[in-house]
């Protein structure tokens, strides 16, 4: 193929991801983005630049070789692209669909600065996915058995990649699961129509076939401490339990029933597969034909009113305290709800749920609010319109403002540093904890983040945690 | 996948498993519980513990079936296996020597009351058991009650064995016959529960019951077991399951519990009637 000029490259518009159409895709759980094809491919991996400083690196947490991988799709060595993926993310198929690429990589791709970024996000998902589809996923080479053990809590992103990591490096791995399916979020929280489940089992298979070990219903804590792993068996721990205890507004009616935790109706759907009811047991509420409103402006939040819409609802409504800007969810998720049909309900703040004698959630009494000055996160901060409540009617609703932290760890590990939140503290050259031979990774150490950080937690653990275990039992 | 090494009904509808779990035998406490899932696609409910043996390495768990998940249950036998066992989960019972404690359990209650009323006479306690069914067949586990316990006493509400009446009856009688109890354990349906709780409040008895919310994970991350103890909510799989029942919001529980009542239906009838569906 010739050399384009840069000139050239520039010219070639942003490459649109084919999707399903709205009207029918509202109506199932199958995936919405469809991924590129290999012309797309092709033709969007052109316009990168192929710049000598790829400044698009630096905002990538797991400092994903982006030039290279890209330069390989444009050639067309698809499973190239995939191999160079591989050697700084575990599940490129995952991060391809979830990663918030529009605030991390893309954003500082020059291009963008006059025309669209190069779509990094796409290409990654098509290079995993071409693989996958094509030769089923490589093993990658794995040094010689070291005969140390390390154990993982949580088999999240987090769990995850230090586990993928660890075991490529010689030592054994064991992953402890809690939930009777392996994945985190990946699998209760993300729903199928934007992470097919398919994936993510695939991508642990593939851990699977490089020697990990995984033990699902193991809630660690009541079933092993982590002292005791430390004590019978492993020379290590890392710690990726995720958050946990989803937060509520402690407002009256919130025990009602239905008003959810965006956590249980989520898991109700993804994990336990509610909206096959009865082919499979577990319930969820009926949303058809139904109001529903979900409080906030996150991707959890998203996830759950899309997921109201495919169960039937007649109006799925966000309702969120600040107004768009400030809400935290991708432009994508926010633009496909649109595209839906969810509406959007700006600077407005529940202060009662409302139901009848059995407790049933019949209405919610809401509040206006407006934007006044930044608060600490750096958002204008909500204040309510005095005299400007009213009642909507409603039949439904989830709560999706975020989560606090899984108490299990802390009331059984107490000799650990903990802050106030109850996240485990640690040092983040080397996500040591306070506590000797015991690393930590993820959501339980941020709070609500994103799959990538919780990755590139787990990717710097793996580090530190192979010295550690190979070199000096120094703390 | 979990063996189950021995099951047999012990009541209508009752049935007892012998289960094999050798980690959770090794470390569970006196009112922990574990979740179960039967199979693939299946729910995951929680069971309470009702014994175990950490040299055999087995649990066992007593079974009321009365949706479709526990009615399945219920239809397995020895030999065959149970896809996920989870646990040992929530919190421990508070034990410790109380003086005189009365353990109450009503119907299938009475198995999982009776770790703790084992645990309360191990520490000390002098101990009585006031057991309770609808009806003779429905009360279990008097001969177990009776070999730990000082004192036990059975009622039925048809009078069909021991004395008539409510559990709440007995215990009302032991209270005005001036015997003085310290501590007061009752698990068994909501409306019992409650009415122990309004037996022993006016006289300032410490009163504890365990309670059964409609649970998903088990481990704090849903929210779904939620309940109102005083003014607060709590999580009952890792806050409790057992409360001080004179803070309890039992009527919330009822109505809380009711939340698939519509769902619970169909899938009952779909596993007891599965043509239905096919030939419609
Ligand atoms: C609905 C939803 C949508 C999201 N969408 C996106 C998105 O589009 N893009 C994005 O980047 N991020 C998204 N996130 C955030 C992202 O999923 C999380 O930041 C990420 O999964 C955190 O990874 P983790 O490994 O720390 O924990 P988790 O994924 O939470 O995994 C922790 C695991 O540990 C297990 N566990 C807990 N306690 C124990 C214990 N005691 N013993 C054993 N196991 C235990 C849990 O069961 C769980 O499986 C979303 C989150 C949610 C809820
Ligand atoms: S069952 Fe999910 S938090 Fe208790």
């Amino acid at each position: 193929m010739e050399e384009l000029t840069n000139k050239e490259r520039m010219q070639i518009p942003r490459q649109k991801m084919p999707e399903q159409d709205p009207e029918k895709r509202k109506k199932n759980f199958k995936e919405v983005n469809l991924g590129f094809t290999e012309e797309l491919a092709i033709k969007e991996a052109m316009r990168c630049l192929q710049c000598p400083k790829p400044v698009c690196i630096s905002g990538c947490p797991v400092d994903i070789k982006i030039d290279e991988f890209i330069g390989l799709i444009a050639q067309g060595d698809f499973l190239g692209a995939a191999a160079k993926l591989k050697e700084d993310n575990a599940l490129p198929a995952i991060c391809g669909r979830v990663c918030p690429q529009e605030e991390q990589c893309e954003i500082k791709c020059v291009i963008g600065k006059k025309n669209d970024p190069v779509a990094i996000g796409r290409l990654e998902r098509f290079a995993a996915d071409y693989e996958r589809e094509h030769t089923g996923i490589r093993k990658p080479e794995i040094k010689a058995k070291t005969g140390k053990k390390v154990a993982i809590v949580g088999s999240g992103p987090a769990g995850l990649s230090c586990a993928g990591d660890l075991a490529k490096m010689g030592h054994d791995v064991t992953v402890f699961e809690a939930l009777h399916e392996l994945g985190g979020v990946l699998v209760y929280g993300i729903p199928e129509f934007r992470l097919p489940k398919e994936i993510v089992r695939i991508e642990i298979e593939s851990l699977k076939d490089i020697g990990v070990e995984f033990k699902t219903n193991s809630v660690i804590g009541f079933s092993d401490t982590i002292d005791e792993l430390l004590e019978n068996e492993y020379d290590a721990a890392f710690i990726g339990v995720g958050a946990g205890l989803p937060n509520f507004m402690r407002i009256p009616g919130e025990n009602m029933i239905g008003v959810y935790s965006a956590n249980e109706f989520l898991t109700r759907v993804n994990l336990m597969k509610a909206y096959k009811f009865p082919e499979y047991d577990t319930p969820v509420l009926n949303c058809k034909d139904k109001n529903v409103a979900v409080f906030g402006g996150g991707n959890t939040a998203m996830d759950a009113v899309r997921i109201s819409k495919r169960l039937g609802a007649k109006n799925s409504y966000i309702i969120y305290r600040r107004s768009e800007v400030e809400m935290p969810a991708r432009i994508e998720e926010v633009h496909h709800a649109k595209e839906e049909g969810i509406e959007f309900i700006m600077l407005t703040n529940p202060l009662e749920f409302i139901g009848d004698e059995e407790d049933w959630l019949k209405a919610v009494k809401l509040q206006k609010m407006e934007l006044g000055e930044p608060d600490d996160s750096g958002r204008r901060r909500p204040i309510p319109i005095e005299g400007s409540e009213y009642v909507m009617d409603l039949d439904m609703t989830v709560i999706a403002i975020g989560n606090g932290s899984n108490p299990i760890i802390q009331k059984t590990t107490p000799d650990m540093e903990y802050n106030k939140w109850g996240n485990i503290v640690v040092d983040e050259e080397t996500m040591k904890t306070s506590k000797k031979g015991v690393f930590a990774g993820g959501d339980i150490v941020t709070g609500g983040a994103t799959v990538i950080l919780a990755m590139g937690a787990g990717r710097v653990a793996t580090k530190a945690i192979d010295e550690y275990i190979m070199n000096s039992s120094e703390w | 996948m979990q063996k189950i090494i021995f099951a047999e009904f012990i009541a209508t509808d009752i049935k007892k498993f012998v289960i094999e779990a050798p980690k959770i035998a090794g470390k569970r406490k006196a009112g922990q519980f574990v979740i179960i899932r039967i199979k693939e696609g299946g729910e995951r409910i929680p069971l309470t513990i009702a014994d175990s043996d950490s040299d055999k390495g087995t649990i066992t768990i007593i079974v009321q079936g009365i949706g479709k998940t526990t009615k399945e249950l219920n239809s397995l036998k020895t030999g065959d296996t149970i896809m996920d066992v989870v646990g040992p989960l929530g919190k421990p019972s508070h034990i410790e020597n109380f003086g005189t404690a009365v353990s109450i359990g009503g119907g299938v209650g009475t198995a999982i009351a009776f770790p703790t009323a084992v645990a309360l006479k191990e520490a000390g306690n002098y101990t009585i058991s006031i057991i309770g069914g609808r009806t003779k067949e429905l009360v279990i586990l008097e001969d177990e009650m009776r070999e730990i316990c000082d004192e036990v006493h059975v009622t039925t509400d048809d009078g069909s064995y021991g004395e008539k009446g409510f559990v709440t009856k007995k215990l009302q009688d032991l209270i005005d016959s001036g015997k003085k109890i310290d501590f007061v354990l009752a698990i068994g349906p909501i409306p019992m529960m409650k009415a122990v709780a309004d037996v022993t409040r006016p006289h300032g008895i410490q009163t504890v019951v365990s309670l059964n919310p409609i649970m998903v994970d088990g481990t704090g991350m849903c929210g779904g077991c939620r309940a109102t103890v005083g003014d607060k909510t709590v999580f009952v799989c890792v806050d409790g399951p057992e409360f001080d029942a004179h803070k309890v919001d039992f009527n919330e529980l009822v109505n809380r519990n009711k939340s698939y009542e519509f769902f619970e239906k169909e899938s009952l009838e779909e596993f007891e009637c599965p043509s239905k569906k096919a030939s419609n």
